[in-house]
């Protein structure tokens, strides 16, 4: 994937930045300019906390061109705290832990090299949230 | 708006053709199905296919396809809608026809997807998921489709064995398709001992990576008697769409898009799910079988494996799926399937199917999905004359 194609959705994978609508209040992630509920545009960005639970998930053990190094790893649709849901693999869990509706957090991890020139490109993945130190 | 009619179908052997181009498998089929037809030439060409540049580095496909087959100067391009691909070249055709912009019109849908090792077209195949959100994150096609089965499954109170059926029902009518790839029954034993390829979906949940083209011949309905001896109306031809990504579907476990699709045919046709005799569905994986069935009112909500396990689905059954195999077991060559389907239901209402016929067939239905169900075209055929 070329540089430009992963820089300008740095928001979005370091910072889990999102829009909401002005007209309706419903929180977007990923960005898409139109509120998928009311239509109408919404451009204002709005960050995301990064919670949520897991609504979904799958182990892959044949991985697609690029992804081979991880395989077998965990990937989920993570239904965020503020509504939308995103797509994302899980990370420093075991796989025969994950369970559907498992709270989850986001951290910034490799997600892949890329190509002949090396790249390497970070972005989110989820994990069981760190226990909160007494 | 004319009547449209189906005139000549052909199609290829699917299988891993090592000795066969992608533009010697259009050829194929497109020859066979203008012999098929008894017409020497076409107004146009549509050639559906997904992956042509990903994997055999080839794009302009309609033009080469138009040479190829002799014919040179015909106007031609390539439509592109992920594994949808085929259905919407012939939705454009039908619309061609429709349209009085052409009178005869031929219609090819071809994939060549074994040249490139496993790795390299799982990750084509990716792209029929959203870019930035989804394969980007390392999901393969299958990850996404065994997303939707996991939720289906916990939902729903299903076993992965459940789902059984469906490839059984395939593989059984696949036997006595000579077009098909697979030519061996499974079992539910077999299929509850298959390799994991993305937990919960297994080998036999999946339609294999394969060659294959197939191809209709359009023409006016007003005109069709005069040059088949066997012409099929178009009794409808509709596209509904939804996003590319799962996660921004208002319900992932609801194919709105089929739905839509499904309703508009229904519209066109004046006709219920109740009058079609048979579904040629899209199985490219069993979980998209059950929530097809839903989508297109063959079975309540979280019903749609309930109908399979009901042994409703052989060619026999209330819903015959996947008479000739079905993406799972006659094979899905991505950007062929579509036109696969739509052969299929010819062959049935023609009463050309061999041990697999449904009986009385008078009214079928192919319903083709790009994506996890983005993009979504469905058409109902009908026997004329009749």
């Amino acid at each position: 994937m070329s540089v430009a194609r992963n820089w300008r959705l740095r928001a979005q994978r370091y910072r889990l930045v999102g829009e909401t609508c002005d007209t309706c209040g419903v929180k977007i992630f990923p960005p898409r300019d139109i509120c998928p509920e009311c239509e109408a545009p919404a451009k204002t960005p709005f960050a995301f906390n990064g919670r949520g639970e897991v609504y979904s998930y799958s182990t892959v053990f044949h991985a697609p061109e690029g992804f081979e190094e991880f395989a077998p790893y965990t990937v989920a649709l993570v239904k965020l705290d503020e509504g939308p849901m995103l797509t994302a693999q899980l990370t420093d869990v075991d796989a025969d832990d994950v369970q559907i509706g498992m709270p989850v957090e986001m951290v910034t991890r490799r997600i892949h090299s890329s190509g002949d020139d090396g790249t390497i490109i970070y972005g989110y993945k989820f994990r069981k949230p760190l226990q909160e130190s007494a | 708006m004319r009547d449209v009619a189906i005139i000549g179908v052909g199609q290829t052997e699917v299988g891993e053709h090592w000795e066969t181009s992608i533009r010697h498998l259009a050829l194929g089929a497109l020859q066979a199905a203008l012999r098929d037809a008894a017409v020497p030439r076409v107004d146009s060409l549509y050639v559906g296919n997904m992956l042509s540049g990903e994997l055999s580095g080839q794009e302009h496909l309609g033009a080469l396809v138009a040479d190829f087959a002799g014919l040179r100067g015909t106007e031609a391009v390539k439509i592109e809608a992920a594994c949808g691909s085929g259905a919407a070249a012939l939705r454009v055709g039908y619309i061609a026809v429709a349209g009085g912009l052409a009178d005869i019109v031929a219609v090819v849908g071809v994939e060549k997807m074994t040249d490139l090792s496993g790795a390299d077209t799982t990750a084509a195949l990716a792209l029929a998921a959203d870019g930035e959100y989804e394969a980007s994150q390392g999901l393969s096609f299958v990850a996404v489709n065994a997303l939707l089965m996991r939720r289906y499954m916990y939902e729903y109170g299903y076993d992965r064995e459940d789902f059984a059926p469906f490839a059984v029902n395939a593989h059984r009518n696949a036997t006595n398709n000579p077009a098909a790839m697979f030519h061996f029954p499974v079992t539910a034993e077999g299929f509850a001992r298959s390799k994991m390829i993305c937990d919960p979906i297994s080998l036999l949940d999946s339609s294999p990576i394969c060659d294959g083209a197939a191809a209709v011949i359009l023409a006016p309905a007003n005109v069709a008697g005069a040059l088949s001896a066997a012409p099929i109306r178009v009794a409808a031809s509709a596209v509904g769409t939804d996003t590319l990504a799962l996660h921004d579907r208002r319900d992932p476990l609801v194919l709105d898009g089929a739905a839509l699709s499904a309703q508009r045919a229904y519209a066109q046709a004046g006709v219920t799910p109740q009058d079609i005799d048979l579904f040629e569905l899209h199985d490219a994986f069993s979980i998209m079988a059950a929530l097809s069935l839903e989508a297109a009112g063959f079975a309540e909500k979280g019903r749609g494996v309930r109908v399979a396990l009901d042994d409703e689905i052989g060619t026999h059954g209330r819903v015959p799926i996947a008479t000739m195999g079905g993406l799972k077991a006659r094979g899905h060559p991505v950007g062929a399937s579509g036109v696969y389907q739509v052969v299929e239901v010819v062959q049935q209402l023609r009463g050309t199917a061999g041990a697999n016929q449904v009986p009385d067939a008078h009214l079928g239905m192919a319903q083709n999905i790009g994506g996890s169900g983005a993009t979504v075209t469905t058409h109902i055929l009908e026997c004329m004359g009749s």
